[in-house]
């Protein structure tokens, strides 16, 4: 029998086909009011400015899929960046910088691994142990940095900011790199294994997944994303704040939702997350080509993605009615 | 053989009365003058109220399941804040208008988040994020960047002062306890109650078993609305000036109070009682590490810390073996 490519199909088998569409209207608008956004340099300097915010909603999909949540991501962004701002300095040779990346990285790694320890191995709440870490991680952050300063050498900084491989900005191949290890991880035992924790985690013990395991490594892996993104960030604005990673947590839990991954774990992929996070920023974009008075600016944001999120969920009640 | 253990109200409590008297030993602290001490609790009591009547809402919500949780208490508070601050005028007949225009607003902003979840299937903690972004910017527009208003000295008067010249305790803190109580009775004592803790262990059999799921989410975030907007009113009868950042600082402290308060975040157990612990508990914490003037960084870096220990004591889920 053929199967019918019904709209539930789709939605449960393409989770990423919603934010697809969305992202797809978004560029359209975003077109319309800026013409030359798919030239070289406008694609590249909108590209740059998504990459920080892509590589930390990877990171927070991931842990939705399996089953958690991870506040404390803009904690680690901002440790990252006061680590390269104060030890690189605006002095700072390449061979330091890529040494300090590594450390970052490790860094990354091991905020991750402190809230996978709490929350895998002495089973807390995700929710409440990553608020409680994000305290640790922006105290620390700003412990290193009390005061917004510091920075990286600009050349570096420019290898971020220009570099346009084979004419496309860089981004594009972070995001090519990414969707190629996800497609690879996803089919592995891990991948599998990932969306059965996330799914019903005593059920997966059941059968014997090693549960604590793959909990404990979701919030290393977005660990470690959340410091990528870091760099990018510091690369980016080529100067270090304690608080810049602020707003990157709730954001980044925004873009996972409207990419299709579900709260309640095991749905969801990295693709559709990738395009939400592309989607808040275009939405950005258009708000300030549209020239709205600043006054509206936060309210008319709000509402837009408010009917992102609310889409999805008006075509299902429809649906519901009239079956 | 059964466990010895301490309920995780009293718990918090305990530990909120041992970190008071440890604070006697701090430089610039009370010392033996009980007489200071006693003003000293007075007082983070009083600061406590905001924070444990902001958090009954939270309660409510994350007691329901179903990851319930209301992200949007905090913007509500500021808004509730400045529309009374607005409508008073400094004006004491005004008061009752403003305290239901605050309810009211609350419970409407409560049932487009319950409405969202209910209906549109969005989960709580996005849909009532922006929400919070929507109000935020609602709020934006209404003040234009000045607010001009005032609060009624009955406010001031019933809220942040003594309740007489001879008993020192605050009205707020009385406000506090007749609300407790209210809240122990609807928790406890009403079907609203029961049917709140049964969908939060398990909606599929409280459906089964004649619950209107649907009715209980919408009223539940209508209630956690309403309460904020409480929250709100009382606020800006203690602070007397309003701030486009008023109920920020609440909302994730909210949380911590009903996870240090010993409700489970995945819903179905918890009391408002340890509610009120905890925010009794994350008051006394925050303003011990203000009086001991430590830079920003190490007292968030303490507070998280000692978040992580509260929680690791009484916050732990059951073992995946069973």
């Amino acid at each position: 029998m053929k199967r019918r490519l019904s709209w539930d199909y789709l939605m449960i088998r393409y989770p990423a086909f919603f934010p697809f569409i969305l992202m797809i209207l978004s560029v359209a608008i975003n077109l319309f009011l800026q013409p030359n956004m798919l030239e070289r340099e406008t694609l590249n300097s909108n590209m740059r400015v998504f990459l920080p915010l892509i590589l930390v909603t990877v990171g927070q999909a991931i842990v939705l899929i399996g089953g958690g949540i991870d506040i404390s991501v803009g904690g680690v962004v901002s440790i990252v960046n006061t680590i390269l701002a104060t030890r690189v300095g605006l002095e700072g040779s390449p061979e330091q910088m890529w040494q300090f990346v590594l450390i970052s990285l490790l860094a990354g790694m091991l905020a991750g691994s402190v809230n996978g320890f709490f929350i895998a191995y002495l089973r807390l709440q995700p929710i409440i142990t990553t608020y409680a870490t994000s305290f640790l991680y922006f105290g620390l952050a700003l412990f290193i940095l009390p005061n917004p300063g510091g920075g990286i050498y600009a050349d570096i900084a420019n290898l971020y900011r220009t570099s346009t491989p084979l004419g496309l900005p860089l981004a594009f191949f972070v995001i090519g790199g990414l969707l190629l290890i996800w497609a690879y991880i996803s089919s592995t035992r891990y991948g599998k294994y990932l969306f059965a924790v996330g799914g019903k985690a005593n059920a997966a013990y059941e059968t014997a997944v090693p549960v604590t395991r793959v909990q404990f490594s979701i919030y290393v892996i977005s660990g470690f994303m959340a410091a990528l993104a870091g760099i990018a960030i510091t690369m980016l604005s080529g100067s270090g704040n304690a608080e810049i990673g602020g707003q990157m947590t709730l954001n980044s839990i925004t873009a996972a939702v409207i990419g299709g991954n579900a709260f309640s774990g095991g749905i969801g992929g990295v693709a559709g997350p990738i395009m939400g996070a592309m989607t808040l920023g275009l939405i950005q974009n258009i708000i300030s080509f549209a020239h709205i008075n600043t006054w509206w600016e936060t309210l008319v944001k709000a509402l837009i993605i408010v009917l992102a999120l609310a889409v999805p969920g008006i075509i299902a009640l429809i649906r519901r009615r009239r079956a | 053989m059964k466990r010895f253990r301490i309920s995780p109200p009293i718990a918090a409590l305990i530990l909120a009365v041992i970190l008071f008297l440890l604070s006697g030993f701090l430089p610039n602290s009370y010392g033996s003058n009980v007489k200071v001490a006693l003003s000293q609790a007075t007082n983070i009591l009083r600061l406590s109220v905001f924070l444990g009547v902001i958090a009954a809402g939270q309660t409510l919500v994350i007691i329901s399941g179903f990851e319930g949780i209301d992200l949007s208490a905090g913007s509500v508070v500021t808004l509730t804040a400045i529309l009374t601050y607005v409508l008073v005028k400094g004006e004491n007949n005004m008061v009752i208008l403003a305290l239901l225009v605050s309810l009211l607003v609350g419970a409407l902003i409560g049932l487009l988040n319950g409405g969202g979840i209910t209906y549109l299937r969005i989960s709580p903690f996005v849909m009532t994020l922006s929400m919070a972004g929507v109000v935020t910017g609602a709020i934006i527009i209404l003040n234009h960047g000045n607010v001009s208003g005032k609060v009624a000295p009955i406010m001031t008067r019933v809220i942040a002062r003594p309740i007489s010249q001879s008993i020192p305790i605050p009205g707020a803190i009385v406000i506090w306890l007749i609300f407790g109580v209210l809240m122990w009775l609807l928790l406890e004592r009403t079907t609203f109650g029961k049917h709140l803790f049964a969908i939060g262990v398990n909606r599929v059999a409280s459906k089964l078993s004649g619950v209107n799921v649907n009715g209980m989410n919408l009223a539940t975030y209508s209630l956690a609305g309403l309460l904020a907007g409480f929250g709100g009113f009382l606020l800006v009868g203690n602070t007397g000036v309003v701030l486009i950042q008023l109920g920020q600082p609440f909302l994730f402290p909210s949380i911590a109070a009903v996870a240090v308060g010993g409700t489970l975040l995945s819903g179905g157990k918890g009391s408002y009682w340890g509610t009120m612990a905890g925010a009794i508990v994350l008051t006394l914490i925050t303003s011990l590490l203000t009086t001991m003037q430590m830079p920003d960084s190490v007292r968030r870096m303490v507070l998280g810390g000692t978040l992580l220990v509260l929680i690791s004591i009484y916050g732990r889920q059951q073992a995946l073996r069973q």
